[in-house]
């Protein structure tokens, strides 16, 4: 632990530099939520530390046309909460995000942080999927964009390429009749990592799922996007037939494991039961209930 | 004395320590620093279980920075051969938890200990000692440890003839048990696990020592006694008590966990090495792999009644883990279960099992709840058999004055009945309950404790009052004996500082443990406060010229007795303080004594949950303590314990758990997986304080600290068996469990 | 094997201090700056009793980097009381009696504070959520979040 150095560059072009001189001892550092917790146990040992929070493009929440948004990958939880026209739009994502930690969590951990730390259980990543979000990232080599389920690879790894480092979530248009939402499974009511957790996005026209997204977490070694749940949905009024089988569709989906927080067949049952629920909400929410 | 128009006792008044404690001013074991302060570090063992063949420590020591390495040759010993008593704990146990001598016996025994200038330098010097370990095969659950053939802790202790893991029984009888059940109409007889979980104290284990080169100690550390600290530190490395200065910090909550030592030894030894002083501190995760939890445990619980509701037999056998050496609290479990009924035959037996894991410490009336949840699920099952309500079951067979325990005492006037009618008559109990939701009730016992105690007391130049006494003050104790001294005295509350002595200052003072300490120091400080009280009273006789007995004190003054005494003007307190040097010189009076008379306490609580049947959720959502609590003389701190005692039973009772890997280490050492509960999973805890004063106290104080942790588990068991049809019979209820066991016949049911 | 130099503000006042470039705030604090009021339970985010805001923002200092600190304001439980009077929220934890032990008590009273900051009239339901990843292990929560209720209460009422 001490031969260790902190910057904080005030531009993403020094830190891309620095992070990329560094090599792979080097970690960016944006809430710190994860990252403090493993240099605390020893099982991460930064050579450098890149705070990318000085850099305004990862800290700016900007509105895009038609009910998009760009998100800067550092934007902590509880900055998100504070816009004021990001609840109405993306009401799952934000509901998602905010579920990570405690308040004081809240205070500082991104969603970037959730994405690139690439635990299966984030919470942020099933809504980002479902929501449609695409990330846009930098590095030596310049900016590319990548669809945030192609993001983590295992967990703990990302498809991140050395010295790169995630700028902002691009979210899409929302036609009329949108909403999503997330829910998870936890034993406590608060400061559990999900055992199962689910995002829906949908379009109602007249009564109708004209487009569905699905997202799980927890359920497998990375979060997933579960296409048939979402065709299951689409072309539907979203009645029990449809929502079973797309409950069923997510089970399908399901390759968890049994750990200390959840069994593979409580898991496996939780992923359908989410769904239905989770489905429930958005739609209720799109109808403007 | 059992004063009926009090001023100060029943009041909630503000605590002596309060403001310290919410400025941020108070000072916990981990928050003080010495001039030339090193930092102590512990190397743990891996295994859990191994031979340790050598330690070579030879790199560590030559490491830049480090300046003191202990190991168990540093660490007295006590031979397996011969028993040395400290209250209950067996010096030869707790050499052996501090460091592990020729085995290592789970993951997180500490093999020796470090001291460096920084907290990294004695992390990197751990790296570099080398330890050779043996590894043998261990046995982790109750079931593997007394299999024939389990790896075997402790080869010196047999049990029936053979080597065995079983360290120790208990039986308590009554009458004939198979007679017993011969008179019964309905029998139920079930088999419960419960799970070891850790008393979950925010404050890690901490202290600060220093010894100076003629040994002079001064040991600075968060503890439930600073006595037990004393002695066990002067067991353990052979300096005499005389030359230790235990202070007390401020404790971070204990709930039992800290009546033993772990770090002072090793931190002494070290600063007696060094020379300088050191200061050491616990993470998380080495307060949840290398510090007691309590017992997990397996049960068998068999209770026959007759028709009309009359229990006639009980028979309980309880396997407690102890971890890697002996003492786990068979006593609370195989003693307190039966003790809220009056049963004419009782069989009651415990085991003490060692297995590779943290040795157990004590936890919140230990023993008695694991006990409890077994025997009272069987009570709701009984009294469901025979068509009974469960608190009129209980109240047919409740004990009371008169009543012989199962465990010795015969009971003298108690408050149990008088907690089930008040249960019974609260408006919670009636209250209507909806689809899904689900009531269950449970009582509890535990013994209680009195003991040594000693209390000091002091009138101060300028008329005030300085109360000393032994115990450390984890839960407002120290507000109650403000309360009490107030009152005897007539003065405000304000008047009295209340101060924990360090041991060289204060006379012994054992345990804050038990539920022992307001019981016990109020009748020391109420003794001490009599005797000042007399000195005041001479010495307005004195100045007076009357006799003492004309004199009598009232409301912080000396009075005439009568009009034939005299005509004289009231001498105050701060009159006679004033006075005090002309007149006889200081005013104050210390008592010490081995307090009795600490009766046992019983509860009863109502729990309603609600249960989630597609995820197995449940969550409590209301929930009623009743207690008899002897007399309240704090109320808020009274209500404290209950609600406090009860969010740890529903932890215990659904969530927590320490969940093992095969490997045999603890896969959940930190608060986010050892899911204590949080603000938001709890309802307000209501309670109903029942106040049958102890005769024997001058107060009327009974202990009860220990009391609301008893029958959590089974109140919240009976509750989500009503909710939705199915018993659970092991804890945790946590979700997958709860899930698996609604079979879908059960949710469709319940759709 | 530098140290870093800081800059801050820690309740107001200004100061300086150096750290490990891997050191917390929360040993900062502690044992730099002797400021031992912010409590270490965990390390790990999950127990909040270190816990302070940064620029009015509630956060874990166990979770912060000392440097971080640089240019901003830190307030810990220390700076609550002003000019040696409690503040209303400190007044109603002890004549509520809703600390026992009281090492989550420093952490408790920052959240509850920023909380009322934030939300001048929370709900039982909005407390106890807030307070989540404030751990108690003593009191069982009730007498906590009856104290922040009221002192709500009594803070709308003084203002009216
Ligand atoms: C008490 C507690 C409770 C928690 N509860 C939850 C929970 O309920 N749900 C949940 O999902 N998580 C939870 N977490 C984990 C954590 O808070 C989240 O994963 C959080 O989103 C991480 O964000 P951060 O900004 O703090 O990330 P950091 O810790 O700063 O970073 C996380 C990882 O991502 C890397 N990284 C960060 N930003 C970038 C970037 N822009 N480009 C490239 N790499 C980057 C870092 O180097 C690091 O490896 C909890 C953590 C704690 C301490
Ligand atoms: S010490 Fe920071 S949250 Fe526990
Ligand atoms: S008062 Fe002890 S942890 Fe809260």
């Amino acid at each position: 632990m001490t031969d260790i150095r902190y910057v904080a560059p005030q531009t993403l072009d020094e830190a891309v530099g620095a992070y990329a001189a560094a090599g792979s001892a080097a970690r960016i550092l944006a809430g710190g939520t994860d990252l403090l917790v493993q240099m605390r146990s020893g099982a991460v040992k930064p050579g450098l530390i890149v705070d990318i929070k000085k850099i305004r493009e990862l800290t700016a929440v900007e509105e895009l046309s038609g009910g998009g948004f760009r998100i800067g990958a550092a934007v902590p939880g509880a900055v998100l909460a504070e816009h004021p026209r990001f609840r109405q739009t993306w009401p799952g994502v934000l509901e998602a995000v905010n579920l990570i930690g405690s308040t004081q969590v809240q205070g500082r951990a991104s969603a970037g942080g959730n994405l690139c730390n690439a635990s299966p259980a984030g919470d942020s990543v099933p809504a980002m999927i479902a929501a449609g979000a695409v990330v846009t990232v930098q590095g030596p080599e310049g900016r590319r964009e990548l669809k945030v389920e192609d993001v983590p690879a295992a967990p703990g790894r990302t498809n991140l390429k050395p010295g790169e480092i995630l700028v902002s979530f691009t979210l899409p248009p929302r036609p009329p009749g949108s909403a999503d939402a997330y829910l998870r499974m936890i034993p406590r009511t608060e400061m559990d990592i999900a055992v199962v957790g689910c995002g829906v996005s949908l379009t109602l026209k007249d009564g109708v799922c004209a487009h569905a997204r699905v997202g799980l977490g927890a359920v497998a070694p990375t979060a997933l996007l579960v296409e048939p749940a979402a065709q299951a949905l689409i072309g539907s009024r979203l009645d029990d037939a449809a929502l079973n089988a797309a409950a069923n569709a997510c089970r399908a989906a399901c390759r968890p494991i049994d750990d200390k927080r959840g069994t593979i067949a409580y898991r496996t049952q939780i992923a359908g039961v989410l769904l239905k629920r989770t489905a429930n909400i958005a739609a209720e929410r799109a109808q403007g209930k | 004395m059992n004063v009926v128009n009090n001023k100060w006792i029943g009041q909630r008044t503000i605590r002596p320590d309060g403001v310290d404690k919410v400025t941020g001013r108070a000072a916990f074991a981990a928050d003080t620093a010495m001039p030339g302060m090193i930092w102590g570090k512990v190397l743990r063992s891996p295994h859990p279980h191994a031979r340790i063949r050598s330690i070579d420590t030879s790199k560590a020591e030559a490491l830049p920075g480090v300046k003191a390495v202990v190991t168990s040759r540093d660490v007295v010993d006590f031979p397996l051969d011969k028993s040395v008593m400290l209250g209950i704990q067996d010096m030869r146990w707790m050499c052996r938890n501090v460091m592990a001598r020729d085995k290592a016996l789970f993951p997180g025994h500490p093999v020796a200990a470090v001291a460096a200038t920084t907290e990294a330098i004695a992390a990197k010097a751990c790296e570099l000692i080398e330890v050779d370990y043996e590894v043998l095969p261990f046995s982790i659950e109750i079931e593997d440890a007394i299999e024939p053939d389990a790896p075997i802790l402790h080869e010196f202790n047999t049990f029936q003839g053979k080597p065995s893991n079983i360290v120790g029984t208990l039986e308590h009888k009554k009458g004939d048990i198979e007679d017993g059940f011969k008179q019964a109409d309905v029998i139920i007889e079930r088999s419960f696990t419960t799970r070891p979980v850790h008393q979950g104290y925010i404050e890690p284990h901490a202290c600060l020592i220093s010894v100076a080169a003629d040994g002079k100690t001064t040991i600075w550390s968060s503890s439930q006694g600073q006595f037990m600290v004393r002695a066990m530190t002067a067991y353990l490395t052979g300096i005499p008590q005389s030359d230790i200065r235990a202070i007390p910090a401020e404790i971070g909550g204990g709930f039992g966990g800290k009546t033993i030592v772990y770090l002072e030894p090793l931190a002494t030894l070290l600063a007696k090495k060094s020379g300088r002083p050191v200061k050491m501190v616990m993470t998380r995760e080495e307060v949840m792999r290398a510090t007691g939890p309590t017992s997990g445990s397996k049960s068998t619980v068999k209770i026959g009644a007759k028709k009309d509701g009359t229990i006639v037999a009980a028979q309980g056998t309880f396997y407690l883990q102890a971890g890697a050496l002996p003492g786990s609290p068979i006593r609370g479990a195989a003693g307190c279960s039966f003790a809220p009924y009056d049963i004419a035959n009782v069989l009651s037996v415990g085991y003490d099992v060692c297995s590779n894991r943290s040795k157990v410490a004590a936890y919140r009336a230990p023993g008695a709840p694991i006990g409890a949840y077994a025997v009272e699920c069987v009570l709701d099952e009984l009294a469901e058999a025979l068509k009974m309500d469960p608190l009129e079951f209980r109240l047919k067979n409740a004990a009371k004055q008169g009543t012989k325990a199962a465990h010795g005492p015969v009971f003298p006037r108690i408050g149990y009945i008088e907690t089930l009618e008040a249960a019974k008559n609260s408006a919670h109990y009636s209250a209507p309950l909806r689809r899904l939701q689900g009531r269950g009730v449970a009582s509890g016992f535990w013994f209680n404790a009195g003991g040594e105690s000693s209390a000091q007391v002091n009138i101060t130049e300028d008329g005030n009052v300085v109360v000393t006494t032994g115990h450390p003050d984890i839960g407002g104790s120290r507000a109650g004996i403000a309360n009490i001294c107030a009152e005897l005295l007539g003065i405000d509350y304000r008047r009295v500082s209340v101060i924990i002595g360090d041991t060289q200052t204060v006379g012994f003072s054992n345990l804050t443990g038990g539920s022992r300490v307001l019981f016990a120091s109020a009748m020391v400080v109420t003794q001490a406060t009599e005797k000042v009280i007399n000195t005041l009273r001479e010495r307005a006789a004195k100045i007076w010229e009357i006799d003492p007995e004309a004199v009598k004190w009232e409301n912080g003054a000396a009075h005439p007795a009568s009009p034939n005494a005299g005509q004289f003007e009231p001498l105050t307190l701060e009159d006679l303080a004033d006075k005090a040097p002309m007149q006889g010189g200081p005013i104050g009076a210390g008592v010490q004594l081995n307090t009795q008379g600490a009766e046992g306490g019983f509860g009863t609580h109502i729990c309603d949950v609600e249960v989630d049947i597609e995820l197995g959720i449940a969550r409590v959502i209301r929930y009623t303590a009743v207690q008899d609590v002897g007399r309240a003389v704090h109320p808020g701190y009274v209500e404290g314990q209950l609600q406090g005692g009860v969010a740890q039973g529903i932890g215990w009772a659904l969530n927590e758990e320490y969940i093992y890997r095969s490997d045999g280490k603890v896969d959940n050492p930190g608060f986010l997986d050892y899911r204590m509960p949080v603000c938001s999973d709890l309802p307000m805890i209501d309670t109903i304080l029942v106040e049958v004063p102890n005769p024997k106290h001058p107060q009327g104080v009974k202990g009860v600290g220990e009391v609301p942790l008893v029958p959590v588990m089974a109140a919240v068991a009976n509750a989500i068996y009503r909710a939705v049809g199915k018993r659970f019979y092991a804890l945790p209820m946590s979700p997958p469990k709860v899930l698996a066991g609604l079979e879908p016949p059960v949710q469709q049911a319940a759709e | 094997m530098a140290k870093l130099h800081v800059t801050t503000t820690v309740n107001g006042e200004p100061l300086e201090f150096l750290c490990e470039p891997y050191e917390t705030m929360l040993d900062a604090l502690r044992n730099q700056l002797a400021l031992t009021g912010s409590k270490e339970g965990c390390a790990s985010g999950d127990c909040g009793a270190c816990s302070i805001t940064l620029d009015d923002r509630l956060v874990c200092s166990c979770l912060m980097l000392a440097a971080e600190a640089e240019g901003h304001e830190i307030r810990t439980i220390e700076g609550m009381a002003r000019g040696g009077r409690l503040h209303p929220l400190q007044e109603k934890f002890l004549e509520q009696a809703a600390l026992q032990c009281g090492i989550c008590t420093s952490g408790m009273l920052v959240a509850s504070e920023a909380l009322l900051r934030k939300n001048p009239n929370p709900s039982e339901e909005e407390v106890r959520f807030w307070l989540a990843g404030n751990l108690c292990r003593c009191t069982g929560y009730d007498k906590i979040v009856r104290a922040v209720l009221e002192t709500a209460e009594e803070i709308r009422e003084a203002a009216q």
